[in-house]
């Protein structure tokens, strides 16, 4: 049984002269990889600051699980559910895998200082479900064996991996991934997409940036695409990738004749 | 056996010292009280990641609060007082710590409320400045009323009492002669062993974990739903209740205390030691606080010994000599190594420490 997660109506946001979203709207459901695509200055990573409260709409209406959210601070965005990676991996780079995902189970757990001080009782059962959980989060992504290595010090794949275990501890309703392919070579990719795969069958929604058009079309349920901060498509990947104005977004006009250059 | 030797090292060290001189015993427990300074600020500055240039404030504050409230000043000054209180002020130190706590902690979070959008070396400079405000205020809040009796300082400051005992003056056990500063050095290292076990059980929690996210990467750390305004004001607040503390100590372990005590020159080496030793690493926090306290004095005494003014003619003299040797052993340190003394180790702590129960416990 699905169910809409994330529900954005008319998001905008200006920058200056610049409309950098413009009436954006879309609808996310659980058990779904959503993709959200366009050419460079489009508008994706703008929506994605916008729905994680990093940048403040101008307007637009955003619910979560039907219950409606206001994007305007990160940390509170992260607790009503919805968890972020980043384009340039943000990892905490001198803590060990297993304490960045340790740090991600933070809005999801309450001892307090005193708790810390005195070592209570229920301080220390809390701390030991954190670490548990986080040694499972890091075996579901694939590092478990590297839970004791400073994160600066894994390879580029497994840091991306690393920063979705991360994301995964905040226990959220939707997965917000920022080119999590960029820069990753064929073998990492695939273990990358298998990844996804996993966490859409375990019913979380995904919502994906990607720049890499077969993973998306291969991976996403659905697809938003994006051109100058106004939706210009929106459907399954089959329907999204015959459309006329996506296939003049990514190469310009008068291209309808090499039409089957677009699906690469 | 190891952990055993060293700690009756510990409880040995100033009755051998003493034999020797009490001005030994006097280093140690300013380095002591250094140490817990040090402390302070390596949550600050070590997990939090915030760098804090005006910590000698907090120092100030819980000084001034204990020497205010354990010393004929205020009654000496205001008649009203001198009314309420007629066998004058003279609060327990016992009861002045936790009040120190409390001062030291809200004026820390005071100070790092407007701060908060700050970061490096903006934080610093604005950090600096609140340094320099507290002491100004101390020098010159003699007028209109005379609170801090500016520049001339306090006096007259009650020693701690324990138990009916007063550890401002020598205990004679007939085989054994503690003398004063030996009495402080017990009462001081056993509040640094308190503090020790209070940082490292807060580095090692959801607390400092969200600290040392804080100092990683504070948008990351955002992303993860952590408050950083309310973690960083907690790790202002924490870091300036053990400057409070240590403060107090001071001010009744001196018996007097003047604004000179605190100037910026003193934050910058409570920096420095936790820089030196290995910022953010406990053991390596304590080593550079007690190795910054103490060398200067050790080479007061080798200075005075060979007598280096006649030696150089007078051109050198030892408290040049000093600080120059200091500078020199700094800048050694910090380019063999760069990340302290004693920085923290490279590997993660469940390996080391607990690899059965985490295994076990994923499994589970």
């Amino acid at each position: 049984m699905s169910e809409i997660v994330l529900k954005v109506e008319k998001a905008s946001k200006r920058f200056g002269g610049l409309q950098a979203l413009n009436d954006v709207g879309l609808e996310i459901m659980s058990g779904e990889v959503y993709g959200l695509i366009g050419p460079n200055g489009a508008g994706k990573t703008t929506f994605f600051n916008v729905i994680t409260g990093l940048y403040e709409p101008d307007s637009g209406s955003f619910s979560l699980s039907s219950k409606p959210y206001r994007p305007s601070a990160v940390h509170r965005v992260a607790q009503a559910g919805i968890a972020r990676t980043f384009q340039n991996i943000r990892l905490f780079a001198d803590m060990t895998a297993l304490e960045n995902v340790m740090v991600g189970q933070h809005c999801r757990t309450k001892s307090s200082i005193w708790g810390a001080m005195l070592r209570t009782r229920g301080f220390k059962r809390e701390e030991r479900q954190i670490e548990i959980r986080a040694h499972e989060l890091l075996d579901y992504v694939g590092i478990g064996d590297l839970a004791d290595s400073r994160a600066k010090t894994l390879s580029y794949g497994d840091q991306r991996r690393l920063e979705i275990a991360r994301a995964l501890a905040t226990n959220p309703k939707l997965l917000a991934l920022d080119e999590p392919a960029a820069g990753m070579n064929a073998t990492e990719k695939a273990t990358l997409r298998e990844l996804i795969d996993r966490i859409r069958k375990d019913g979380k929604a995904v919502l994906l940036i990607e720049h890499d058009v077969k993973l998306v079309m291969g991976l996403c349920d659905r697809v938003t695409v994006l051109d100058y901060g106004r939706v210009i498509a929106q459907g399954t990947p089959d329907v999204v990738q015959r459309d006329p104005k996506v296939i003049e977004a990514y190469l310009g006009a008068n291209h309808e004749a090499t039409e089957s250059g677009a699906k690469k | 056996m190891k952990k055993i030797i060293f700690v009756v090292f510990l409880l040995l060290l100033p009755l051998a010292l003493q034999q020797v001189g009490n001005f030994w015993v006097r280093t140690l427990d300013m380095a002591l009280l250094y140490v817990l300074l040090a402390i302070g600020l390596n949550i600050v500055v070590g997990y939090a990641g915030l760098l804090d240039l005006g910590y000698v404030a907090f120092f100030a504050v819980g000084a001034y609060l204990y020497a205010l409230l354990a010393s004929p000043h205020l009654t000496e000054t205001f008649a009203w007082i001198a009314m309420m209180f007629p066998n004058g002020l003279h609060l327990s130190l016992w009861l002045v710590i936790p009040l120190a706590v409390v001062v030291a902690g809200f004026f820390g979070i005071l100070l790092g409320a407007p701060t908060l959008r700050l970061r490096g070396d903006y934080l610093a400079i604005v950090t600096l400045g609140f340094g320099e405000i507290i002491r100004v205020f101390l020098n010159n809040l003699d007028h209109p009323a005379n609170i801090t009796n500016g520049p001339k300082g306090l006096g007259q400051i009650d020693s701690v009492r324990f138990l009916g005992l007063d550890i401002g003056k020598k205990l004679d056990l007939g085989f054994v002669e503690f003398s004063s500063v030996t009495l402080y050095y017990y009462l001081f290292l056993s509040l640094v062993v308190l503090a020790i076990v209070i940082s490292h059980r807060l580095a090692d929690s959801r607390v400092g974990r969200a600290w040392m996210a804080i100092r990683e990467d504070e948008i990351a750390a955002k992303a993860m739903g952590i408050n950083t305004r309310n973690l960083k004001l907690l790790a202002f607040g924490m870091g300036a209740t053990f400057g409070g503390v240590s403060g107090a100590l001071f001010a009744s372990f001196q018996g007097f205390i003047s604004p000179e005590s605190f100037s910026l020159m003193e934050s910058v080496m409570i920096v420095a030691m936790v820089v030196l030793g290995g910022i953010g690493h406990l053991p390596g926090v304590v080593l550079g606080a007690i190795l910054l306290a103490v060398l200067p004095e050790g080479l007061r005494w080798f200075s005075s010994i060979v007598d280096l003014q006649q030696i150089t003619g007078g051109r050198l003299d030892a408290s040049i000599l000093r600080q120059l040797l200091i500078a020199l052993a700094m800048i050694g340190i910090m380019l063999a190594r760069p990340k302290g003394l004693w920085p923290s180790p490279e590997r993660g702590k469940s390996l080391q420490n607990k690899p059965v129960a985490a295994k076990s416990g994923a499994a589970a």
